[in-house]
């Protein structure tokens, strides 16, 4: 199994201006005074479902000056709890969409043949007619139709895929994003996000960035973690969750990032929480929180509050011992 | 038939049911089981099958042939995924960000360009439990999964199957579309939360826009509220089954454990479900 290599994968996610810059990326439009970067917290999981969302729902409640980044953009959550109020919208364009331009199209099946993404299909149109067309869920947009096409028929648009937001919430700005279906480049999504997100920071001033990332060890989640300045794993003790946990951890370690564990709903399986206890102190990693299994957590998320609003819970306090050490270990010099 | 186990929202029971429903229905005739969640497989921890995943699965990447390229950059300009940077001499090549689409090699005047596989993961397959069960593991620092998924779903070495069962990775970018291609329905796990019902809707959508016909499965069925049976009723998607919130069926879970291996009521509801999304099938067949 090849370990991540760092070159090739900054160039899957290129974030923006990231702590390990050793000068402040003032750019030279704005001749402010010198800024501080904002440190950034990436919390995510591996496994989906395991309380991600919850658990930086909470932490929102709890720090104060930050920008809020949901870089889940495939099943973006965070909004829900927080009833953000929009106030700025865009189309996330990338990349490129093919499409056959029928009348100059004379139906020699070159561009079938080439396709490797098996996008274009030959269909029967209303009148009977054999036509070919694109599948734009297939498509990935590399052109190698429109090159071979002779008859000029095969037009490059630019592929929307998808929309991000900033919206004001109770809790402060949030940066969020919703990829269209089957979209293509959710990796350059999530970086689009998180660089909106240091730049607002940067605006109000705010030295901290809670990201929620997306669930898998795929590209969406390189894009999500590098350059954070601390990662928060958030598992359950179950087999999967385990399991998920340290193939995330692999990749999140093997990046050099520092990597923090919180076990939810812990009492689930004590004996699995024990277990993934003992993965974490073979892999050098501390748990720096365990919640306890609480249905208070799925009420408060039907009421629209984060655990720490809705209060009452054993969870709430678990949570805010976490945010503490969480805290200290944001102010450590980045390894 | 193929059936697809997919959901938007992660963590709602994919895993689960498609472990459980394999497991009830492998005394009924030939079952196949694909995990094609390949960033994060989880059904093996539950079969515990005798096999690993160890056959490789690559995907193309160009090879430059130093000696003829003559460093015009052509191959770099038509790369629409910045994979081939242009230096002078020969590009440099980001093998992570190649989607192996063949441009390069096509533009290359000197044919200076072959492609070659490069490994980017494993799949592995075998009987276990009377299933056929077949899954893939992308490899750690890997981007796209896309290429091992497909290499999961390639039956062309498995034995004929009346059921296939499809794990679907959480969400609807491409790896869950990937998945899903090709299935006669589509099963859709949510929960009744707000969040499982945010993330049901574009799990619809996308199985409309691939004209799937998909219905919704209701896990931990008592736990929220009821707006997921509203949108439900208000969308013709049909509600499948409802599991209950059952705390033996959670802890039998997070030991890996397959409930329906021991509890027959629970192994006989869902031999009713199978049933039913057969006749779905059928029905949506012959009319």
């Amino acid at each position: 199994m090849s370990g991540p290599e760092q070159e090739p994968t900054k160039g899957v996610s290129e974030p923006g201006p990231t702590v390990s810059e050793s000068e402040p990326a003032v750019s030279e439009q704005t001749p402010a005074a010198p800024e501080s970067t904002p440190k950034q917290l990436v919390v995510l999981s591996g496994k989906g479902g395991t309380g991600k969302t919850s658990v930086v729902a909470a932490l929102a409640t709890l720090a104060t000056a930050k920008v809020l980044a949901d870089c889940d953009v495939d099943a973006a959550d965070l909004h829900l709890v927080l009833n953000p109020k929009r106030r700025h919208h865009e189309t996330f364009i990338s990349g490129k969409e093919a499409r056959i331009i029928a009348d100059r199209c004379s139906a020699c099946g070159d561009c079938m043949d080439h396709c490797r993404f098996d996008a274009i299909r030959l269909v029967v149109d209303a009148d009977g007619r054999s036509v070919y067309t694109v599948d734009p869920i297939s498509c990935e947009g590399c052109g190698l139709c429109a090159r071979v096409c002779t008859s000029g028929a095969i037009e490059m648009l630019d592929a929307e895929r998808g929309e991000w937001f900033v919206s004001d919430t109770r809790h402060g700005p949030l940066v969020h994003a919703r990829l269209s279906i089957g979209g293509e480049n959710s990796g350059k999504l999530v970086t689009l996000v998180r660089e909106q997100a240091v730049s607002l920071a940067r605006e109000i001033g705010a030295g901290l960035i809670l990201v929620d990332g997306p669930p898998g060890i795929g590209c969406p989640v390189i894009a999500s973690v590098t350059g954070a300045d601390l990662v928060l794993a958030v598992t359950e003790p179950t087999v999967s969750g385990a399991h998920d946990l340290e193939r995330a951890a692999e990749l999140v370690q093997g990046f050099g990032l520092s990597l923090a564990v919180c076990i939810n709903k812990t009492d689930l399986n004590p004996d699995m929480a024990g277990r993934i206890r003992e993965v974490c102190t073979a892999r050098g990693l501390s748990v720096v929180g365990e919640l306890s299994y609480d249905t208070a957590v799925i009420r408060a998320q039907v009421e629209g509050k984060s655990i720490i609003e809705y209060g009452g819970s054993p969870v709430a306090d678990q949570i805010r011992d976490m945010w503490r050490i969480l805290e200290d270990r944001l102010e450590e010099p980045k390894e | 038939m193929k059936i697809a186990i997919a959901s938007g929202k992660g963590g709602t029971g994919k895993t689960t049911l498609s472990v459980n429903l394999a497991t009830a229905l492998a005394h009924e005739g030939s079952v196949g089981l694909l995990d094609c969640d390949v960033e994060e497989p989880n059904c093996h921890l539950y079969l515990k099958p005798p096999f690993d995943a160890t056959e490789p699965v690559g995907t193309l990447i160009p090879v430059i042939d130093e000696d003829a390229c003559t460093g015009c950059g052509l191959c770099a300009r038509a790369c629409e995924f910045h994979a081939l940077l242009a230096l002078p001499g020969p590009p440099l090549l980001l093998p992570e960000l190649c989607h192996a689409c063949g441009v390069c090699a096509y533009v290359c005047p000197e044919e200076a360009i072959t492609e070659n596989e490069r490994q980017i993961g494993v799949v592995g397959s075998g009987l276990v439990n009377g299933i056929y069960f077949r899954w893939g593991r992308l490899n750690i620092g890997e981007a796209r999964s896309t290429p091992v998924i497909q290499a999961v779903k390639d039956l062309d070495t498995a034995p004929p199957l009346d059921t296939v069962i499809i794990d679907a990775p959480p969400g609807v970018a491409c790896p869950a579309v990937e998945t899903m291609r090709g299935a006669d329905f589509a099963v859709l796990v949510t929960e009744p939360t707000p969040f499982g019902l945010h993330d049901l809707v574009p799990a619809v959508q996308t199985a409309r826009q691939m004209s799937i016909p998909c219905g919704v499965v209701v896990n931990r069925a008592d736990i929220g509220d009821d707006r997921v049976d509203e949108y439900c009723a208000a969308e013709d998607v049909p509600v499948l089954l409802r599991i209950p919130d059952d705390r033996r069926i959670a802890e039998a879970c997070s030991r890996g454990e397959i409930f329906a291996a021991n509890d027959p009521s629970f192994a006989s509801m869902l031999q009713t479900f199978a049933s039913d999304l057969r006749a779905r099938i059928h029905q949506r067949v012959t009319l």
